[in-house]
């Protein structure tokens, strides 16, 4: 088939499922948020609150757009408009699989592969900045202000940890090509444990791996580095005089950010697509076991319903799950949907982490933010990074 | 489906006016933030432009230095000093109706002179140049350019040094 309708049909349902994606991580972020503080979180819209994003988007689009006086006009818009044009283009470069063939058509499960595709991503999270800084600089208030300085300043910091946690493990891969960086990763040690990066020879990348995910969380403006939105402090920072779309604007740039470090830190460091542990000791049962016992427990809730509603949408939910596992366990279809299954996996569970520390730490006072990124996580980095260059240099023939 | 005309020529006009239209704009603006904006568009196109003709490391660092983290600061101190928009001075009426022909007689001796004096070379074609991947970067610069390599990254640490002894003397 043509090259380029195979594009357009991959463009439409990337699109399709990053879009869902980033509206329900909205709403699982509330539920977690809620069920780690002992609340029920969203519930009245849809059985569990399901339709919320659904109202919520609504609700942002219906607003009125308010532009306040003495803004500049021209910045103000552009702000949101960058945030998020430059959040979403990153998905153009990850891959989710591998090679599959569909119906005699070979292609890979990415939408383009860049040869420098790490760097790419790189240089749309140091541009991203300046949808921050920009919307705080042309909002004039002083709250904003103040966050957008705050937020261009812990982006300066914060990249430089990145960058160079992110060194060591391409100097391991030796590629920078993301789809080929996961193919350098496939493989096990003793039959069993898997040659990602974090565990593979000749350094475990174990502490570039921390260093990362530290640094992607002042990234994407995340607890505890949420200075730039402190809300006790600067109100909303960067966005407190944003409404409507605009507002939504950066919610979505900000959760886009988050799928896309996870992914990163997925391919990079933990192997993308490859199983937990191989195929031939049954890592396929885990999709299907994990799916079929999330079923068996809700049909079991719904028998003892602790509201009315629970006893129709609890085990019709279950019976969907089952459904979903047992599509997992037909041979047919598994080399399409296991590397998806463990793509998704690791990218969620380090997703489920960003929420569970929201929930968790406290935020940082500026002036430590500033003197861990400088005195303590650049100097780690810097010295994993000299390791494991000397690592790989002895060992490379 | 009959086979898409080249877009390389497409998108290098696209590109270099982009280029162009941000460097007289980054002149012509009163407000120093609006100035780096249009300096960033500058750099964004060169970047274009690099990676049109398979220079794509050049490409990737360009955006993530300059466009990046250099430009990032430049924006960071104007907003810090909250620096305002310039008015413009009282200039002199010479320098206002001879400024455009004086310009455009510069530019016409500049291209006159690069026609005259330098030797013809080949036009530019893009793709023929495939050795700027990033593989083939670190391979000329850790051999046949190392001593270069080497003694700028003294000179940038003899900067870091003169920086913090500027910044400790203030404290």
């Amino acid at each position: 088939m043509n090259f380029y309708v195979v594009t357009l049909i991959k463009l439409a349902l990337v699109m399709a499922i990053f879009m869902t994606t980033l509206a329900y991580l909205q709403w699982i972020e509330r539920k977690v948020l809620a069920h780690i503080q002992l609340r029920m979180g969203p519930y009245r819209v849809g059985p569990h609150g399901l339709l919320q994003p659904l109202a919520d988007v609504i609700k942002l689009l219906t607003k009125e757009g308010f532009v306040p006086r003495n803004v500049n006009i021209f910045f103000y818009l552009l702000a949101p408009f960058l945030a998020v044009t430059i959040a979403l283009i990153a998905i153009s470069v990850i891959p989710f699989g591998p090679k599959v063939n569909i119906g005699g058509v070979e292609t890979y499960l990415q939408m383009t592969d860049l040869k420098i595709g790490i760097l790419f991503i790189l240089a749309l999270s140091s541009v991203g900045v300046y949808g921050v800084a920009l919307a705080g600089w042309a909002s004039n208030s002083k709250y904003a202000l103040l966050g957008g300085l705050r937020s261009s300043a812990q982006m300066i910091s914060y990249e430089l940890p990145m960058a160079m946690a992110l060194v060591s493990p391409l100097l391991i891969v030796n590629t920078l090509s993301l789809r080929e960086m996961v193919e350098r990763q496939d493989g096990y040690y003793f039959g069993f444990l898997p040659a990602w990066t974090i565990f593979q020879a000749p350094f475990p990348q174990i502490i570039s791996f921390i260093v990362f995910l530290i640094a992607a969380f002042a990234e994407t403006n995340r607890v505890p580095f949420d200075l730039p939105e402190a809300e006790n402090e600067l109100v909303a920072g960067f966005h407190t005089e944003y409404s409507s779309m605009n507002f939504a604007a950066f919610f979505m740039a900000e959760y886009a950010n988050m799928i896309t470090v996870t992914s990163i830190a997925t391919l990079l460091f933990l192997g993308g697509w490859h199983p937990l542990w191989p195929v031939e000791y049954g890592s396929w049962l885990i999709p299907v076991l994990l799916f079929v016992l999330s079923g068996i427990i809700s049909i079991f809730h719904g028998l003892q319903p602790a509201r009315p509603f629970d006893r129709i949408t609890l085990p019709a939910f279950g019976i969907l799950m089952i459904g979903l596992g047992l599509i997992f366990a037909v041979p047919f279809l598994q080399p399409y949907l296991l590397p998806l299954f463990w793509f998704t996996a690791k990218t969620g569970a380090l997703l489920f982490l960003f929420i569970w520390i929201r929930g968790t730490l406290p935020r940082f006072r500026y002036d430590q933010l500033m003197a861990f990124a400088w005195k303590f996580l650049f100097p780690l980095a810097l010295i994993n990074l000299l390791v494991t260059a000397f690592a790989v240099a002895l060992t490379t023939k | 489906m009959p086979p898409l005309p080249p877009l390389d020529p497409i998108l290098f006009l696209i590109f270099a006016a982009i280029a162009v239209l941000s460097a007289v704009s980054l002149v012509v603006q009163t407000h120093p933030i609006a100035s780096a904006l249009s300096l960033i568009g500058v750099m964004g196109a060169l970047a274009v432009l690099y990676l049109l003709l398979g220079a794509e490391f050049i490409a990737a660092a360009q955006l993530i230095v300059y466009a990046g983290a250099i430009m990032v600061l430049f924006i960071f101190v104007i907003m810090l000093l909250n620096a305002g928009a310039e008015r413009r001075g009282g200039r002199a009426r010479l320098a206002k109706w001879i400024g455009i022909p004086v310009f455009a007689a510069f530019i016409a001796l500049i291209a006159f002179l690069i026609q005259s004096r330098l030797p013809q070379t080949q036009g530019v074609t893009f793709g023929s140049f495939t050795t700027g991947t990033a593989l083939e970067i670190g391979r000329s610069l850790f051999t046949q350019y190392l001593l270069p390599f080497e003694l700028t990254s003294v000179l940038i640490l003899i900067a870091i040094f003169g920086a913090i002894v500027l910044a400790r003397k203030e404290i």
